[in-house]
């Protein structure tokens, strides 16, 4: 790997790193110090690899200029005396102070330990994935704001903000307790749902941005998965959802990054070793009796991930449809099961639905109305088609629409 | 938006008279209808079926027997709340539901909160 590429690359992976590990013995209070030390690290490495040539091992390098920045801003008087000196001597009174533990255990706890600690109720999800980006995954603010397609400021407000809230909360760096573990897995969950999607989603133009952001989610969850007290069925269930969803990732834009529907795409390129990861993820998630929202959509991706249009396909899939709206409804659930609707009862009886959602400022509902009037009524097709181009947000969707008006 | 309480009353003694696969298929029915009204985000609790008979406290609680039973024709069976306008709009939304095919009826009374 390339000077270029090793920096980028070991920042993603090591800087949350170090600054969970860091942050779990200054206590979470602190955690803006942690950043200090592990941004300083890297700053170092920059510094100094580009006329002294890479070390061997880059990582052991950066654990100990980390461990040593760590120990010199410990003794730095001021701030032990003030901040961290109370906190650390409360928590390890007999240890060591100045053992910083960076071995594989403690990495990975404290990073499992962080996941649950940003993403703690007492802030918005929004400000958790942000959080979760900057802290666990090591994305710059200007790659965050890129992501969310907003600015540096705003970004930088709504992170500041967040740790506020969470130091205020007194959010500590620890497992939940077991009794509360299942609620505060929800958040965590959601906000590892909405990264994923944020990749797989977002209108962002740069690529390798977005497969990052989709193999974060599927880092972090997979810690969940193998730490065995969150090793949960729904866990498991997202992480499958996950495989099937980034097993299309190469085959949906094609070589002039333009997106390539479902139905057009090359099913060669489907990577058909994460759709037997996350076959096998689905199957251990079928335990227990608790049937959650990912179960649902693991399982409609799973579908998803067979080509051939059989009648059982769309069966199984307007099923669980059915069943997700009734667990929770949401606007782009309901306009696929419509769709799945048409697939298993035709088209007239998909009208007929399609026209109570009543969804009339949606453009995918125009959209679907379009698609469902092509046959039976070219005039309503085309109104709603036109509709739908108006209302369209992005670029790709106004593309989609016009290929459809265009085929009418 | 108001909430309003279904509550489902049919002869319920039909259904051990359906046999294996007209009850899967009334089950199907009655899927499609609770996510045809899910779909239109008036769902706000599926609601249960109730099992076939309870007990019945009386007196100032210290009386009580066994029952309802399902012999009686209007049997309440289950309910779910949704979510309307009005109760026109309310009426509009039990429409197809597969009680009625029980020959059942459904109750709507709006909820109003303590």
């Amino acid at each position: 790997m390339h000077q270029q590429e090793l920096i980028p690359h070991l920042f993603r992976t090591e800087f949350g790193r170090i600054t969970a590990v860091l942050c779990k013995l200054f206590g979470f209070e602190n955690i803006n110090v942690a950043e200090d030390i592990t941004s300083e690290t890297f700053l170092a490495a920059l510094d100094t690899w580009p006329y002294k040539g890479i070390p061997e091992n880059p990582q052991a390098w950066l654990y100990t200029v980390a461990k040593n920045k760590a120990k010199n801003s410990l003794t730095r008087k001021q701030l032990f005396d003030q901040k961290i000196s109370p906190a650390v001597q409360a928590e390890h009174p007999t240890e060591d102070v100045m053992e910083i533990d960076l071995t594989d255990r403690n990495i990975s706890d404290s990073q499992l330990q962080m996941l649950f600690a940003v993403c703690h109720p007492s802030i918005p999800p929004e400000a958790q994935i942000g959080l979760a980006l900057r802290i666990l995954c090591g994305f710059g603010i200007d790659e965050i704001a890129h992501a969310f397609l907003s600015n540096k400021e705003t970004i930088n407000k709504r992170l500041l903000r967040a740790k506020e809230k969470l130091r205020a909360a007194r959010v500590k760096m620890e497992f939940p307790p077991e009794n509360e573990l299942k609620a505060r897995l929800q958040p965590v969950l959601t906000t590892l749902y909405l990264l994923f999607n944020e990749g797989y989603y977002s209108e962002t133009e740069n690529e390798i941005l977005r497969k990052d952001l989709c193999d974060e989610a599927m880092r972090l969850l997979k810690m969940l998965i193998d730490y065995p007290l969150t090793n949960k069925p729904e866990v498991n269930a997202l992480f499958a959802l996950m495989c099937f969803q980034a097993s299309r990732f190469a085959a949906r834009k094609d070589k002039n990054g333009e997106i390539v529907l479902y139905e057009d795409q090359e099913e060669s390129l489907w990577d058909k070793e994460l759709i037997t990861i996350g076959a096998l993820h689905l199957n251990m998630a079928a335990q227990g009796s608790y049937l959650s929202k990912y179960h649902l959509e693991a399982s409609i991706a799973y579908w998803h991930t067979i080509k051939a249009d059989t009648p059982e396909k769309w069966e199984n899939i307007l099923y669980l449809y059915n069943h997700l709206l009734v667990i929770e409804y949401s606007p782009v659930a309901a306009l696929n099961r419509t769709y799945a609707l048409a697939r298993v009862k035709g088209n007239e009886a998909a009208i007929a639905e399609a026209e109570k959602l009543n969804l009339t400022n949606n453009p995918f509902y125009h959209t679907l109305l379009g698609e469902l009037y092509k046959d039976i009524d070219t005039l309503k097709a085309k109104e709603h088609l036109l509709n739908a181009l108006r209302l369209a947000k992005t670029d790709t969707d106004k593309k989609t629409i016009y290929a459809k008006l265009e085929a009418l | 938006m108001k909430d309003f309480l279904l509550i489902f009353r049919a002869d319920y003694t039909r259904l051990a008279t359906l046999s294996d696969e007209e009850r899967q298929a009334m089950t199907k029915r009655y899927i499609d209808w609770v996510s045809s009204i899910a779909a239109n985000d008036s769902l706000v609790d599926r609601g249960n079926r109730l099992a076939p008979t309870g007990k019945v406290v009386s007196g100032t609680g210290d009386v009580v027997t066994n029952g309802p039973y399902t012999e009686i024709k209007e049997f309440i069976g289950g309910y779910s709340i949704i979510r309307a306008g009005s109760y026109e709009d309310a009426v509009a939304l039990t429409k197809s539901s597969p009680v009625f095919e029980l020959n059942g009826k459904i109750e709507i009374r709006e909820i109003t909160p303590i």
